[in-house]
């Protein structure tokens, strides 16, 4: 066992204080400005803690605009969007990982390739192919183009969680005669738990902070996601109704903190830790 | 037999589940033909860039009174970002499914005019609001050889000197009136009078220049500057002449050798320079006239404030806008339809109601002229006034001048006022890297 000097561990609790500062500061000045009345945003001299706080640039985000209609429709398309993501992509990886033929070489190849097009190149055959489907302004529409979006980098991560999980443990379901999809189902899904629980994760991220697919393809007021409603705090010549706007923002960063915190643990377990013993 | 059955049980909670999501999402498809509503009547998308409170209440307000006095056109109002609606606009376009009648600003119509995705609106307006809005006004929508108009100006706004009036009045220089600004060598004398009143670490002017261009066209003007002409086969060049160096010398000036004009905000918009303003550490801030409406909510207890002309060039007060704008779909089949509701959005108490809402100066005579824009509260009347020197921009209407913008002429105006280059460079710049773009959009 490798023990720690305690300068090395003092150094190192340092260095890791030091990274959260710098990961909490964004969200708390997001959480002071949102709390400040307007005159105090416009102080040479800004402070951490508000002279005077309100809760007015709240009650006027919430006044102004539908954020929690907003809220309701992203959460439903990220929570699709993730579930539907990790439900395709976990036979697909199990696949890749497997099965060394030509196929999957090429399949991995393109799967890496796809990730360098840009959201330009895509968006207006991406429109016209949705509008000929009739899922144009529609919640379904953005499900899928989010799917298909976050598809190649989930692939492309569960497949690497597949070739930890040892080949012993379904060579032996296959002795106890389960099949291929018993055997993925029964056996390999669960060994995966932490990679789904990453996956997921990234695919919900995605969705639930893309923008640019859903203020082209969502039209009506009722479907649009809560990114496309942040930006109606800013004006012309980027002028920002920066408090409303501060709280607003504050709304759309608790759910990614929520998720986070309920499977942070399963991320950050060992894959398959101790499950083939000699 | 137990196992099985629980199994088949999950299978059908989890089918179950399935279809009620998918109800959910489809449970939000849009119909088959956006125009008609079940009743048969009409129904027009009116995309609406609406921003201040005030604003939004207003359209909002005036969208309910057409909706009651029409009910067989109804006008269904969806609010959109001025962040992201050129993308949004360009992608309505090529999809088919663009908003009816559509709120703009007059340098982002070109490109969506010469691709004849917007209505020629000649022969849908009425002569009332055609007599009633200046001619200067209609050149920033007018495109094309033909002379059509492609949008109705409705909105604008001069850029001005908000002034602190303390400091201003407290340093003993001539104040400026619309009849009498300031020339721009006075303004430079001021700025360094102004400058020396104030102490160390504090500067007579803060020019937000984030975005350089418009700024320095559009007050260009007033020295005669032009940038953009026209040769006989009616193409666009870039020609720098003296007229064009005027403003930019000016800001060059101020910023790398009087030291009267603040060098850190160069790289900052107007909302940014609003903290130093109110804490006194600039005298003078070149911002839009709506801006007004940020500072009267922001501007600390007892902080006094004024609106002054900017400076004016031999030919006057005269500079650039680009208008608010309204439009039609060239794909709608309902144009007369959305004519109609453009006229009465813009009836002169309407407009009024809008520009009052935006903080900004409607077109029309009319509305100009009504007593509510005429105080000399929160500067309304210095505006008013300024109004009837507004031109159009000089170079939205030129193909190829978005992408002249942001990659040649954004950098090189941030070189010079930054002092990392002279004048030379950045008329070679303009003018030579400039005419390369331009000749790709014309030939």
């Amino acid at each position: 066992m490798i023990r720690t000097s305690r300068a090395a561990r003092t150094g190192q609790y340092l260095a890791l204080a030091c990274y959260l500062v710098l990961l909490g500061f964004p969200f708390v000045w997001l959480l002071s400005t949102a709390v400040k009345p307007a005159r105090e945003l416009a102080s040479l001299h800004p402070a951490w803690i508000p002279a005077d706080p309100t809760l007015a640039n709240v009650r006027q985000a919430f006044e102004e605009q539908p954020l929690l209609r907003a809220a309701g429709n992203s959460l439903l398309v990220a929570v699709c969007a993730a579930l539907i993501c990790v439900a395709v992509a976990t036979p697909m990886a199990y696949v890749l990982a497997r099965r060394r033929t030509r196929l999957t070489a090429a399949a991995t190849g393109w799967v890496v390739v796809s990730q360098a097009f840009p959201f330009v190149l895509v968006i207006i055959p991406l429109f016209l192919v949705l509008r000929n489907l009739r899922l144009v302004d529609t919640l379904t529409g953005l499900v899928l183009v989010y799917v298909v979006w976050s598809l190649p980098f989930a692939l492309w991560m569960l497949t690497g969680h597949v070739r930890a999980v040892p080949r012993e443990l379904e060579e032996a379901a296959a002795v106890d005669g389960a099949g291929r999809v018993r055997t993925l189902v029964s056996v390999v899904v669960p060994l995966l738990a932490p990679g789904l629980a990453a996956t997921a994760l990234f695919a919900f991220i995605t969705a639930w902070n893309e923008f640019f697919f859903a203020l082209v393809l969502l039209k009506s007021p009722e479907h649009q996601t809560l990114p496309v409603v942040l930006t109606r705090f800013i004006g012309a010549e980027g002028v920002a109704d920066l408090g409303p706007l501060a709280a607003a923002a504050l709304l759309a960063t608790l759910p990614s903190l929520l998720v986070f915190a309920v499977i942070q643990r399963r991320i950050t377990s060992g894959v398959a830790a101790g499950a083939v013993r000699g | 037999m137990g196992a099985a059955l629980a199994r088949r049980t999950a299978v059908e909670r989890l089918a179950a589940a399935a279809t009620g999501l998918a109800l959910l999402l489809t449970g939000c498809a849009g119909d088959g033909d956006r125009h008609r509503r079940a009743d048969g009547t009409i129904e027009l998308r009116f995309h609406s860039l609406a921003w201040q409170k005030e604003s939004v209440a207003a359209t909002k307000e005036l969208v309910r009174e057409w909706n009651a006095r029409n009910p067989a056109v109804r006008v269904r109002y969806v609010q959109g970002s001025w962040d992201s609606v050129h993308d949004q606009l360009l992608t309505s376009f090529e999809g088919g499914e663009a908003p009816d009648i559509i709120h703009d600003a007059a340098d982002d119509l070109a490109d969506f005019a010469y691709g004849g995705r917007l209505a020629d609106l000649r022969p849908l307006l009425s002569a009332r609001l055609t007599a009633d809005i200046p001619a200067a006004s209609w050149e920033t929508t007018t495109f094309g050889g033909d002379g059509g108009v492609y949008g109705v100006p409705f909105l604008q706004e001069p850029r001005v000197l908000i002034a602190n009036r303390r400091l201003i009045e407290g340093s003993g220089v001539r104040i400026p009136t619309p009849e009498r600004p300031w020339s721009w060598p006075e303004f430079r004398a001021v700025a360094r009078e102004l400058t020396a009143y104030m102490g160390r670490g504090r500067y007579a002017v803060a020019w937000p220049l984030r975005e350089p261009v418009s700024v320095t066209l559009n007050l260009g003007l007033s020295a005669g500057g032009r940038l953009f002409v026209r040769d006989s086969g009616g193409k666009a060049r870039i020609r720098f002449t003296d007229g064009d160096a005027v403003v930019p010398d000016t800001i060059h000036h101020q910023v790398n050798t009087d030291r009267t004009a603040a060098p850190d905000t160069a790289g900052t918009g107007g909302s940014d320079t609003l903290p130093g303003f109110f804490g006194g550490r600039y005298a003078m801030v070149p911002l839009g006239f709506a801006y007004r409406q940020q500072i009267a909510q922001q501007a600390p207890e007892g902080f006094a404030w004024t609106v002054l002309p900017a400076p004016a060039g031999p030919g006057g007060p005269v500079q650039g806008v680009s208008p608010q704008t309204l439009s039609i779909a060239q794909d709608t089949p309902y144009k007369k339809e959305a004519a109609r509701f453009i006229e009465f959005l813009l009836r002169p108490p309407n407009m009024v109601r809008l520009a009052r809402g935006d903080w900004m100066l409607p077109t029309g005579r009319a509305a100009l002229a009504d007593p509510a824009l005429r105080t000399d509260r929160d500067g309304w009347a210095v505006g008013a006034a300024l109004a009837r020197e507004l031109r159009a921009a000089p170079a939205p209407a030129v193909r190829g001048y978005p992408e002249w913008k942001d990659k040649v002429a954004t950098p090189a105006y941030q070189e010079y006022y930054s002092g990392a280059i002279d004048r030379e460079e950045l008329a070679e710049r303009l003018v030579e890297d400039g005419n390369l773009v331009l000749a790709r959009y014309q030939r």
